[in-house]
């Protein structure tokens, strides 16, 4: 007799799933005895909020669908953290909880949660397999609907005996996925691509602002294409960093609330705006109303949902970002002349840098440009949240795509050090680092037990300000430096990592930093360095709450 | 601001209606009545929505629903040339006398139907659309409601049109 679990191992190995990230317990009792023997990797987290932004990174880091999973109740709601996560940033996972058998179903049974309906508003969409016949079909929609489309997270519950009992299918796939109410739109209207071309080329001050979709779509090589066949400078967003060499002379940087001046200012000085994969979210445009307030705005993104949600648009174009800029680029005939705006641009560039104290204090900026000269692009950076991320985000060259993993829609501490667990089995080939806050690394720090386990060489860069330091930072501007709970005592971050068998260093001096990240990075196996930064290092440029992107505090002055 | 009725097909499945209703909660959309029910496909069900607000969060709301991957299609009859129906069971306080004889003359001119007589109510039935259950409503008052439900509204377009599966 052929299992559910059996057949779910089988529909897996189909969908080509080498990595798994799970934490057993006794409703995945039947699947964990059939990867006991199984060509599938499974990697035993620590906790399963690990697992599920581990699969995240993976898929993050290599394009494909990451997958986890768990058991029942406490593993499930363990869950949901990683799963918000994913689905505020669109990325796909699967993840597989373990379920009370159906016959006592809504009994509250030992360890029964209802993970379906919990996570129903923080996954694309997700199933009860109450059949086990279904099983197969179910995984097999499940992975289309994470990756296809706005990609997104999927849950798919499973009932005891239903990965117990037996189940048809396994094997050969049960056939092409249909779903009549599942239709995603994929090339843009053209019509409308040629309105857009038309704006293009009437307008003298545009400006693209590219998000995260342009990194989920593959679209990198099109939209520099793009970006240089028209001369259109190029911000990106948090998620959208890489989209774009961060070197590249058109690249603006960030934009948004803690956006460089520069891209802020293009921002409001635009009269055509290209939006391309972005959702014009909050932290990206500060006070809607004044957002891009001279300009005309297309608006590219698969998601017709996102088309007109908070800022009025002109030319909607809904389609795969990819597929789109390729149109675009075929039906191109005449470009503007953005000359005069690219020198304005230049000139802002070279006049309000990125710049912070360059004394011989031990300041964050500086140790992320020292990771970022000696990986040269070549690595994955991971992040916390908080101040280290944003100092990342602003002072490390991101030069490709799919190499920054952090969480920007739900901003999640402690997603970072297990993300980049994930990203590193899909991209062992690279150096994997994760940009951490004493705060946010103690929210997973765990993940050191599954790192020394697999010698994953991860390496923890943690920026360490014994304070939960954006927090701080908005309580010194705007409460009167009243740090209400906000400090956190000194932790000897590398004893505890070779408590977990993980080798570490603490620095201190400025002078020891390049030294601390070449021993890091050369050690095979993990690495923690724990570096006594500044404590009250503030990210600049920032945009208050609720002002104009353009009302930027600490940058130089107009 | 004003009501729009939207025609929601959805396929005919367990925690579908969850789905619609907690987007719709979960966003902030208002929803002002909702009624579920099979429809000429069996492995399908309509959904009837009527939600309140302008024109940007009604098309809002119709994005996000189909959104939804048990969403098949969503059509807002609003503008559209519809049949629109409520059906409401009103249980109306008439002692003997007087007061019964006049519910029983607004009832006839609202061609309502009086589906139960006890020894002191009546319970009226009435279909059409939402105005004129609210005024029947209005007028019955006076005596003394007392219970009320209504189905909320249904609606269907006029001609050889249909709402169809075509996502
Ligand atoms: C799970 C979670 N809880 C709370 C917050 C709110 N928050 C945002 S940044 C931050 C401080 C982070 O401190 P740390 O990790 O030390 O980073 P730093 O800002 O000091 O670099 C907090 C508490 C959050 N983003 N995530
Ligand atoms: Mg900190």
């Amino acid at each position: 007799m052929k299992t559910g679990a059996r057949t779910l191992i089988e529909a897996l190995q189909r969908d080509g799933v080498d990595t798994i990230f799970g934490y057993p317990g006794g409703s995945v009792l039947p699947i964990y005895d059939e990867l006991y023997d199984s060509s599938i990797r499974h990697i035993l987290v620590r906790h399963e909020q690990a697992a599920a932004h581990a699969a995240d990174g993976y898929a993050r880091a290599s394009g494909r669908v990451g997958v986890c999973l768990a058991t029942s109740g406490p593993g499930a709601c363990n869950l949901v953290t990683g799963i918000a996560t994913a689905y505020m940033d669109s990325v796909p996972i699967v993840a597989f909880t373990g379920q009370v058998p159906t016959g006592m179903l809504g009994n509250d049974a030992f360890q029964e949660s209802d993970i379906t309906g919990i996570t129903m508003p923080v996954t694309k969409h997700n199933y009860l397999v109450k059949d086990a016949d279904d099983l197969d079909r179910v995984v097999q929609e499940a992975f289309y609907i994470a990756r296809t489309g706005r990609p997104g997270p999927v849950l798919i519950d499973l009932p005891k005996d239903v990965t117990n009992g037996p189940a048809k299918g396994g094997g050969a796939s049960p056939g092409k996925v249909t779903l009549r109410g599942y239709q995603p739109t994929y090339e843009g209207h053209v019509r409308q691509i040629d309105r857009a071309l038309d704006l293009i080329v009437e307008s003298e001050r545009p400006l693209i602002y590219a998000g995260g979709g342009v990194v989920h779509s593959g679209a990198s090589a099109e939209l520099l294409r793009f970006a240089e066949a028209t001369a259109i400078p190029v911000t990106t967003t948090l998620m959208g960093l890489g989209a774009v060499p961060g070197d590249h002379p058109l690249c603006l940087g960030m934009l948004g609330m803690h956006g460089t001046q520069t891209a802020n200012y293009a921002v409001t000085g635009c009269d055509l705006l290209i939006a391309i994969g972005a959702r014009f979210d909050d932290r990206v445009t500060g006070k809607i109303e004044t957002f891009a307030p001279n300009a005309a705005v297309i608006h590219i993104d698969i998601d017709p949902a996102e088309i007109g949600k908070n800022k009025f648009v002109d030319v909607p174009i809904v389609g795969d970002v990819k597929a789109v800029l390729q149109t675009l680029l075929q039906r191109m005939q005449r470009r503007g002349d953005t000359a005069d705006w690219v020198a304005r641009i230049n000139a802002w560039k070279a006049q309000y840098p990125l710049h912070y104290q360059t004394d011989d204090r031990l300041r964050p900026q500086y140790i992320i440009e020292e990771l970022s000269r000696l990986l040269d692009g070549e690595g994955v950076i991971a992040s916390e949240v908080g101040q280290n991320q944003m100092w990342t985000a602003l002072y490390y060259c991101f030069k490709k795509p799919r190499t920054w993993i952090t969480s920007g829609g739900l901003g999640t501490m402690g997603y970072g050090f297990p993300a980049a667990i994930g990203a590193h089995f899909a991209r062992p080939d690279l150096p994997v680092v994760d940009i951490a806050g004493d705060g946010s690394f103690q929210m997973n720090i765990q993940e050191l037990g599954t790192v020394a386990h697999y010698r994953i060489p991860v390496k923890v860069v943690i920026l360490n300000n014994m304070y939960l330091g954006m927090v701080r930072q908005w309580q010194e501007l705007f409460y009167d430096r009243r740090y209400s709970y906000t400090e956190l005592p000194p932790v000897e971050f590398v004893r505890i990592a070779e408590a977990y068998g993980v080798e570490g260093i603490t620095v201190d001096e400025k002078d020891d930093v390049r030294e601390a990240l070449e021993t890091a990075l050369a050690t095979d196996g993990p690495f923690v360095l724990d570096f006594r930064i500044e404590r009250e290092e503030n990210v600049f440029p920032m945009v208050p709450a609720g002002a104009a992107i353009n009302e930027m505090i600490g940058v130089h002055r107009e | 601001m004003k009501p729009h009725t939207l025609s929601v097909l959805v396929e005919n499945r367990a925690g579908v209606l969850s789905r619609v209703a907690g987007m719709f909660s979960r966003r902030g959309f208002n929803i002002e009545s909702l009624a579920v029910g099979t429809c000429e496909e069996p492995d399908m069900s309509r959904i009837t929505i009527v939600v309140n607000g302008d024109d940007t969060v009604v098309e809002q709301v119709m994005k996000q629903t189909n959104k939804l991957i048990d969403v098949i299609k969503v059509s807002d009859l609003t503008e559209r040339e519809s049949v629109e129906r409520e059906l409401a069971l009103i249980k109306v306080a008439a002692e003997p006398g007087t007061s019964r004889a006049e519910i029983l003359q607004i009832a006839d001119i609202f061609r309502a139907q009086v589906v139960d007589v006890g020894t002191k109510t009546l319970v009226l039935q009435v279909a059409g659309d939402t105005e004129k259950i609210d005024a029947l409503e209005k007028l019955l008052r006076q005596y003394g409601i007392k219970e009320l439900v209504r189905t909320g509204k249904i609606a269907i377009l006029r001609g050889s049109k249909t709402v169809k599966s075509s996502k």
